[in-house]
């Protein structure tokens, strides 16, 4: 039961286990979710995601999981209708007001229900020729109303539901940065691994063989010496510029971030379009949702995070330097005061630039931003990066 | 045995399925949420409506797992045995912890373990099989304890420090969600049923714009609206009084909502910037 639904919500790298899945089914078995879809949409949620973060992924399987019901034929739910006739008897008198029994009595038994369903049923399907339209439609015909069929609830609720995602989708304009895209960044990875702080965290539990031969040496018994796991100690803050004319350079972007994130335990990421400004975003599906307030982000990671910018530099002057000059929404203030706060906050900083070194003089934008940031800009290179992490290992 | 919020408590549906599972499956609930919406105090709640006893057991910084289950107190015995008393009894010395006493009560009972974040990263770790099969071995006396009625335990959490998967894996989990305008007022209701309906919805609205101004430190939660709400009912102030004027955007009283220097300075400079757009 639900087998391809917890496989789904696996494969999306929720991190689900066969035993909350059992707990789950175990959990359905109980009758408190008495049929409505809510309910068992709420049971889902709290014996599968442990994690708030998660819950929003968790909504979207969900959504298409159950939207994928809807798609099922309509020769399959007639199919479907003629079997279990006896199970949804059974379910009418707990899902039934007696009103609502009355009701169904007055258009006669419960099985003609069913058979002018059918009928109504293959008459939508004629007139919208899609098998899969008639949901809406059922919903406004008098048995959407009964709300007869616990299946008929759910897909209905379920469409609706999708049609969010859509819209959640269709907003998407933007390519997300996948972390787990896996492209040949070895080289990128060798360059960033210069930018490596080693301290030692965590519990003693690696051997240290050399105060250990010291001290049974000095003591005369096996004295076993143990350390603490050397670890990157590093703090990244990763701003990156998505859309527009950044699309050209998705996949050397691409290529750097999944670089860092293998080699930076402690890498955070935002990102921003063409300018900062006050807000910034750590989904691009969801950047108009769920925003996050530059100075939040200020208040948060303090000095000793090393900042690295990543965009084109490409746009017009008024970006960087007036109110109300951002190419999307009006911002207060502009650009510039971000970026040279972002400056003075991270006195460790580095603006990457994917676009060819020798174009840069060329636009002004580009020598604004390379102004404010004291000259600190590399291209998008190995030899790039590897510059850059000089520029930032300097004390 | 089933929950479904009492009169001072409201449940929101998807808390009274989590709670439920949780009770029936004999599974630990863990509940995050900001802090203030209530999640200590569901567990009373739980108690309450459904009568059993509840234990509660505060985690600190300092806490350890094993004190949950008992303390073996071998200094006193020591002691005892310097001064020529009999110590053969083990058992004498040992202390039950609050996980103990909640295997041994005669009904069932809710055991509240709260604010587990604030314990030592491994702290959920070593409970992991106590709370698992509700048994643990005292070692001292070689005694196997064993619950007699499996408490319903409810687990708090502020997200200080993530907890580990393994623990995750063996709980229900809900997040508790600031309430929405409606349920509030329910909320407000329940704790002072004969408050003004005027009053209600002007504080309400005036405590919502105050949640919602950005860059603040700490959002006003359930329980500062509830605290603010009650200094109002003791002032008997009038719903025209909540009304910010423009010398400073906040309201009466507001000792109870806004907590932290920052944000009052906040407050100020935007009282000030507004004063300037005049």
């Amino acid at each position: 039961m639900f087998l391809d639904f917890f496989l789904k919500l696996k494969d999306s790298k929720i991190p689900v286990s066969l035993n909350e899945f059992l707990t789950f089914l175990q959990a359905l078995k109980f009758n408190f979710t008495q049929f409505d879809v809510n309910k068992f949409y709420y049971l889902a949620r709290a014996s599968l995601v442990k994690d708030e973060k998660l819950i929003d992924k968790f909504d979207i399987i969900f959504g298409e999981y159950f939207n994928s019901i809807e798609r099922i034929d309509i020769d399959d739910v007639i199919k479907f209708l003629n079997i279990p006739q006896d199970w949804l008897k059974k379910l009418s008198s707990k899902n039934f007001s007696n009103e609502e029994i009355e009701k169904i009595k007055s258009l006669g038994s419960f099985e003609k229900l069913i058979e002018t369903l059918k009928k109504r049923l293959l008459e939508q399907k004629k007139r919208h020729q899609g098998g899969n339209k008639w949901i809406g439609t059922s919903g406004t015909s008098p048995f959407g109303a009964y709300g007869y069929n616990p299946e008929g609830i759910r897909i209905g609720q379920h469409e609706s539901r999708y049609r969010k995602a859509i819209k959640v989708w269709d907003k998407r304009i933007f390519k997300d940065f996948d972390e787990t895209n896996e492209l040949d960044n070895r080289g990128f990875q060798v360059a960033l691994k210069r930018l490596r702080i080693w301290a030692r965290t965590g519990i003693e539990d690696e051997l240290d063989i050399e105060s250990t031969i010291r001290e049974t040496a000095k003591n005369g018994y096996l004295d076993i010496k143990t350390r603490k796991e050397r670890e990157n100690s590093i703090k990244i803050l990763l701003f990156l510029d998505v859309g527009g004319s950044m699309d050209d350079y998705i996949e050397l972007t691409e290529r750097l971030f999944s670089a860092a994130q293998n080699v930076f335990k402690n890498l955070k990421y935002f990102y921003f379009h063409n300018c900062l400004y006050e807000g910034v975003w750590k989904n691009n599906k969801r950047r108009w949702e769920e925003r996050f307030l530059t100075s939040d982000i200020f208040r948060t990671f303090g000095k000793e995070y090393k900042c690295i910018f990543v965009g084109d530099a490409q746009m017009s002057p008024y970006e960087i330097l007036s109110p109300g000059g951002g190419n999307e929404h009006f911002n207060d203030e502009p650009g510039s005061v971000w970026l040279e706060r972002a400056v003075e906050q991270w006195p460790s900083n580095l603006w990457i630039n994917p676009t060819p070194k020798n174009e840069w003089e060329f636009s002004h934008s580009t020598s604004l931003i390379k102004e404010i940031f004291m000259n600190r800009m590399v291209p998008l290179t190995i030899q790039g990066i590897e510059e850059g992490t000089k520029i930032l290992s300097k004390k | 045995m089933e929950f479904s919020g009492t009169k001072e408590y409201i449940s929101t549906s998807d808390l009274t399925v989590a709670v439920n599972a949780s009770i029936a499956l004999e599974k630990p609930l863990l509940v995050k949420g900001e802090p203030g919406t209530g999640k200590t105090e569901l567990a009373k709640q739980i108690a309450t409506s459904l009568d059993l006893e509840i234990i509660e057991w505060s985690i600190k910084s300092t806490t350890k797992a094993q004190q949950g289950l008992y303390e073996y107190d071998a200094v006193s015995r020591l002691r005892d045995s310097q001064l020529g008393n009999t110590v053969k009894k083990v058992e004498k010395y040992i202390k039950k912890g609050k996980l103990w006493t909640s295997f041994e009560t005669k009904n069932k009972s809710v055991l509240l373990i709260d604010e587990i974040d604030k314990a030592d990263i491994e702290f959920p770790n070593d409970l992991l099989q106590e709370l698992d099969k509700m048994e643990f071995h005292v070692y001292e006396t070689g005694q196997l304890v064993k619950a007699k009625n499996r408490p319903i335990v409810i687990i708090t959490s502020n997200n200080e420090k993530e907890l580990p998967e393994a623990f995750l894996r063996r709980c229900f989990f809900h997040y508790i969600q600031f309430p929405e305008l409606e349920t509030l007022k329910k909320i407000v209701k329940v704790h002072f049923p004969e408050i003004k309906k005027s009053l209600l919805n002007s504080a309400l609205q005036t405590f919502f714009e105050i949640r919602e101004t950005p860059g603040l430190k700490k959002k006003p939660s359930t329980s500062e609206a509830l605290d603010w709400i009650k200094l109002l009912l003791i002032e008997d102030l009038d719903p025209s009084d909540l009304k910010s004027n423009n010398k400073d955007l906040l309201p009466k009283l507001h000792g109870a909502l806004i907590k932290n220097e920052q944000d009052i300075q906040l407050f100020e400079q935007l009282a000030f910037m507004s004063r300037n757009a005049r």
